[in-house]
């Protein structure tokens, strides 16, 4: 996708040290042929399964959250598409990259 | 009130996109959603600057929402049908604020964008031409908005609903996760409140669990019927929904919704906090 950073979305403008950030791309397949998924909802759910935010990703499939430490899972609804848990452990002051796969 | 005068299906909608009377609203926090495609016909209101006073921290006055409506082409007597995004967070906060300034016939679309999206329902660009109106509105019902002195005297004394994430309930989060955490506020919640997140009112695709499930979500703790009721959140949209759940489809009595929520509270001096998962005493 033209003009997406590899790694990941910038996190200019964050202060990093203060968050606890998880941050990724959704993708439709695997390898090469994957490509980004615009309009997914990726949602937050804490350590007891209880809902904490939800977004839609961008044009280019990414999202991020502002998280606090500890385990967290991303569960992702896309049209057309079954659910996708991800667990994902995350800490203040590092970012926690996904990529997720529908 | 009840579910089949509150709510339509997203089906519904599709129906009547073109039916004279019906005029759809999307309103979402991401105020940039409606640019990149909406329901056909569907005209926009921006609730940071269409629905807020722009210096004052309070909602646009009664002469300010009429003209904003007249401009819009909105009629007195039009079935105003709203939805957006974030399972509906900001179009149940519009109902809400249409319900404050007396709007007869409002609705919510079960399920909101998400909903509209995941069905795969078309969204376009084009921007709809609605002929001006002369909207009146009505003084604000303060019989559904609290202000902080109802909430301080509620406490230990009505049903106070707090409907942010547990952790935000907690003071472990000082915001919904996907906002920076950044405040200046005191974290926790208001003692005695009960935390009911506003997202156990919703299935995974945003539309609102049946009637039973809603009911047995609030006996569960311990809500009581004979006692008046506060929803609260962090700005005011999320207890919007737990608002529109409580009175518009349970058809509870007498129900608050508290839009300076934990911005305005946790900023307050010398009142109450209570940190953790429990509610805590008066």
């Amino acid at each position: 996708m033209c003009g997406a950073k590899v790694g990941g979305l910038s996190v200019e403008g964050i202060n990093t040290t203060k968050e606890a950030v998880i941050q990724g791309q959704v993708l439709r397949g695997t390898g090469d042929d994957a490509t980004p998924v615009a309009g997914a909802y990726v949602r937050l759910l804490d350590k007891s399964g209880e809902f904490t935010a939800e977004v839609p990703t961008s044009a280019t499939g990414h999202f991020r959250f502002f998280a606090g430490d500890g385990q967290w899972t991303l569960r992702t609804l896309a049209p057309k598409a079954d659910p996708v848990d991800r667990v994902v452990q995350a800490q203040t002051g590092s970012v926690a990259e996904v990529q997720i796969s529908i | 009130m009840s579910r089949e005068n509150s709510l339509v299906s997203a089906q519904w909608a599709e129906d009547n996109i073109d039916t004279p009377g019906v005029v759809i609203i999307e309103v979402d926090e991401d105020t940039t959603a409606y640019d990149k495609g909406h329901i056909k016909g569907a005209i926009k209101l921006d609730w940071t600057t269409d629905l807020q006073d722009q210096v004052r921290r309070d909602f646009v006055n009664k002469e300010q929402f009429e003209a904003l409506l007249s401009s819009r082409g909105v009629s007195n007597d039009d079935t105003v049908v709203l939805y957006g995004g974030n399972n509906n967070w900001f179009a149940a906060y519009a109902y809400w604020y249409f319900k404050l300034y007396g709007h007869q016939d409002v609705k919510l679309i079960d399920g909101g964008r998400k909903k509209w999206e995941l069905d795969s329902r078309e969204l376009t660009d084009e921007l709809p031409e609605r002929p001006t109106t002369t909207y009146v509105a009505q003084e604000q019902d303060r019989t559904i908005r609290a202000f902080r002195d109802d909430v301080v005297a509620a406490i230990g004394t009505q049903n106070l609903v707090d409907v942010r994430s547990p952790d935000e309930y907690a003071g472990r989060l000082l915001a919904p996760a996907h906002l920076p955490q950044e405040q200046s506020q005191r974290a926790g919640h208001i003692p005695t409140s009960v935390n009911v997140p506003w997202s156990k009112n919703a299935n995974d695709d945003g539309t609102f669990k049946s009637d039973a499930d809603l009911q047995a979500l609030y006996e569960e703790v311990g809500f009581d019927e004979s006692k008046d009721t506060i929803a609260l959140c962090r700005i005011g949209e999320r207890s919007s929904l737990t608002w529109f759940v409580l009175q518009e489809i349970l058809g509870k009595k007498n129900v608050k919704n508290y839009d300076g929520s934990w911005t305005e509270y946790g900023s307050l001096v010398g009142v109450p906090i209570a940190l953790g998962d429990e509610p805590g005493d008066a």
